[in-house]
């Protein structure tokens, strides 16, 4: 069977290389594989170990897979005791269950034989394992401490603002790509220019003017200021000029309205360009981070992300809540990458953008 | 509700004539601009010249030139302790520290990544989608991942030591910190730079390869003879664009190091946040933090001069890949 398959890899190899495996293949092949390990392990670990429970999460040296101590119900103890793997005076192992521990000796009882108790030094004892998921720590958030809130206003503010981001967008781009006006090459200077100052050199103003409007600590401030995209404005207006203009003409023969035409020729038409912009749309707004740092001070209006850097920021960090709640703000875009990716890396490569 | 737009739409282009649509189609888009663009860029100046703590301009006096001044107050530009700003100036420091390692890293490591990526290799749409899948990962979520394995008593800690290493202070001791948030950044952004190499390794003509390959030459050669100068424009490219993206950075290192050990990781752009909005306890100063922001933002306008100059011919070469 192994030779079997040995024996097609090679023959797949052999058919693309007719010639003898230079070095640099084998190098390829081994820092592809190193790249998977580095790329992949990370997030790998981390849904892993968001599944520990907390006592496991926090143990050194970790383990690879969510174990968690087994423990037991004995009549007459109200908590739960925990299992251990004991090595008794005489040799003999036995499965026994703590009571408590007072320094290093622990007082154990035999579950079978709930009477007979036991002291035992902790050296002699070893935890009793089980693969155990601790859901506990996706749920606990979510219903105690306000995250299906921050998902739902991450949920808002990604959707408004992609749809504000397309209308408008498409709009300028309309305008710029099929129609010959005064003032045009202005215009187009102007939506260059704006691709000259990015956020981060204008912070504080564009927080006067966030305030001016009374939307500070509101989502509105957060979905608003980024709305118009440079970017968005060339994609779509690239896309725009390679279509037919006899459609257009016809249409408006057939007297058509401008708005018409914009809404029901050209925006059908430009529905690749349209979803490739949705698409980077929905990522910018769904990882965003500075801006609504500075514009959301308040628990209630936090976005994920916010909740998120909040949240790890706290004296005693709850990691194993954090990273349960860092994978659930990680699936919308895994789930994107996993269906659309060719549409990014096309975007990607069309536009230089990110 | 669209219908109810055209409804709209139709009268106002009876009124203005067809010729004036395009500035309404323009306008939206125009006004957001203004808002949040423009206005703002004007305005801080105006910022950067007056002091006070007031965020409303009625309110805040004039101040000259007081800010820059406070910002540029050094017995000895090398030496930040010298400087009445010092958290500036080592923003300054740290920002070209991690900017120069990341864009030398990141241009070796995806051009190293695109051309193994350009090979005939078994397996390459995968491959490749490994590599650029953390390009979309949110700043949180990277600083998140990353500082889950570095922290002392994380899994990497934890391999050393049980092959027979000692604990390694990735985040709290300060070279180790600057040098985790190089490698962090360049783990997440190299795929979006790989991404653009391999465009660019793909434009090359393929007979120039079989030329090559007929008369024998071999695959080192044929890298820097072929390949490498070939592909320059792009690598120029990737220097420019994470020249530009690095200067910026602060999102993935704020939630990795906070800035810290100390100011060991703390950038410009940090700088800025904690000035204008951040410092707990202290004065929100906005006139220094747009003083500080008119700085960055000459910076930027230089590399992003270079950047379109660059480009300038990107529309006739544009492909798929």
């Amino acid at each position: 069977m192994s030779e079997n398959i040995t024996h097609l890899l090679k023959s797949i190899i052999k058919r693309r290389y007719s010639n003898k495996m230079h070095w640099t293949d084998y190098f390829s092949y081994f820092y592809l594989c190193l790249g998977v390990l580095l790329m992949f392990g990370p997030v790998l670990w981390l849904v892993l170990s968001s599944f520990k429970s907390e006592s496991a999460v926090m143990e050194y040296p970790p383990t690879v897979l969510p174990l968690s101590q087994k423990s037991i119900q004995i009549e007459g103890y109200k908590k739960h005791l925990l299992l251990f793997k004991v090595t008794l005076e005489d040799g003999s192992i036995k499965e026994l269950a703590e009571i408590k521990r007072v320094g290093i000796i622990s007082k154990m009882l035999d579950p079978k034989n709930p009477e007979i108790k036991y002291k035992v030094p902790i050296d002699k004892r070893e935890k009793i394992r089980e693969f155990e998921l601790a859901w506990t720590n996706y749920s606990n958030p979510l219903k105690r401490l306000n995250f299906v809130n921050f998902f739902k206003n991450s949920i808002f503010v990604t959707i408004i603002a992609t749809i504000i981001t397309l209308i408008i967008n498409s709009m300028a781009a309309y305008s710029l790509s099929i129609y010959e006006f005064k003032g045009k090459t202005l215009a187009l200077v102007f939506v260059i220019g704006t691709l000259l100052i990015p956020l981060t050199v204008i912070l504080v103003p564009v927080f006067y003017v966030v305030s001016n409007f009374g939307m500070v600590n509101s989502l509105w401030g957060v979905i608003l200021p980024g709305a118009a995209t440079p970017t968005g404005v060339f994609l779509l207006r690239q896309y725009m000029l390679t279509l037919p203009r006899d459609l257009i003409e016809a249409a408006r023969m057939d007297h058509a309205s401008e708005w018409s035409i914009y809404w029901r020729i050209v925006l059908p038409l430009s529905i690749p360009a349209i979803a490739v912009l949705a698409i980077f749309s929905i990522m910018w707004r769904w990882n965003d981070f500075l801006w609504p740092l500075i514009v959301l001070g308040k628990n209630e209006v936090y976005t994920l992300q916010i909740a998120l850097n909040a949240f790890h920021g706290e004296m005693t960090v709850q990691w194993h809540y954090v990273l349960a709640m860092t994978v659930l703000t990680l699936l919308p875009i895994a789930f994107i990458f996993f269906y659309l990716q060719k549409f990014i890396t096309t975007g990607i490569a069309t536009t230089g953008m990110k | 509700m669209m219908n109810a737009i055209d409804l709209l739409m139709r009268p106002l282009q009876k009124i203005i004539g067809v010729r004036r649509m395009p500035y309404i189609f323009l306008l939206p888009n125009l006004i957001f601009f203004g808002l949040f663009v423009i206005i703002p860029l004007v305005v801080n100046i105006f910022f950067s010249f007056t002091g006070g703590t007031e965020l409303y301009i009625s309110n805040r006096e004039f101040s000259g030139l007081r800010h820059y001044q406070t910002l540029f107050d050094c017995q000895d530009y090398f030496n930040p302790n010298s400087c009445n700003e010092d958290y500036f100036w080592r923003g300054i420091y740290n920002t070209i520290t991690f900017v120069f390692f990341q864009v030398i890293l990141m241009i070796f490591f995806s051009l190293l990544t695109g051309v193994i990526l350009n090979k005939n290799i078994i397996g390459r749409g995968f491959f490749r989608s490994v590599f650029f899948f953390p390009v979309l990962l949110s700043p949180v979520v990277v600083g998140l991942i990353w500082k889950w394995i570095l922290l002392k008593n994380g899994i990497l800690n934890a391999i050393i030591e049980s092959n027979g290493g000692t604990a390694i202070s990735f985040l709290t001791a300060p070279g180790l910190a600057m040098s985790s948030s190089i490698f962090v950044s360049i783990w997440a952004h190299m795929g979006f730079y790989t991404l653009i190499i391999l465009a660019g390794l793909q434009a090359i003509p393929p007979n120039l390869y079989e030329a090559a390959e007929m008369d024998g030459t071999s695959k080192e050669r044929t890298f820097w003879r072929i390949t490498f100068p070939l592909l320059l424009p792009n690598l120029l490219v990737v220097f420019v664009l994470a020249s530009i993206k690095g200067v910026q950075t602060f999102d993935e290192i704020y939630v990795l190091t906070g800035g810290g050990p100390g100011t060991a990781t703390s950038l410009i752009v940090q700088y800025i946040y904690t000035t204008g909005f951040a410092a707990a306890g202290q004065v929100q100063n906005f006139g220094l933090a747009a003083a500080a922001s008119m700085v960055l933002g000459l910076v930027l306008l230089v590399l992003t001069l270079i950047q379109l100059y660059l480009g300038r011919d990107k529309e006739s070469k544009t492909q798929d890949i």
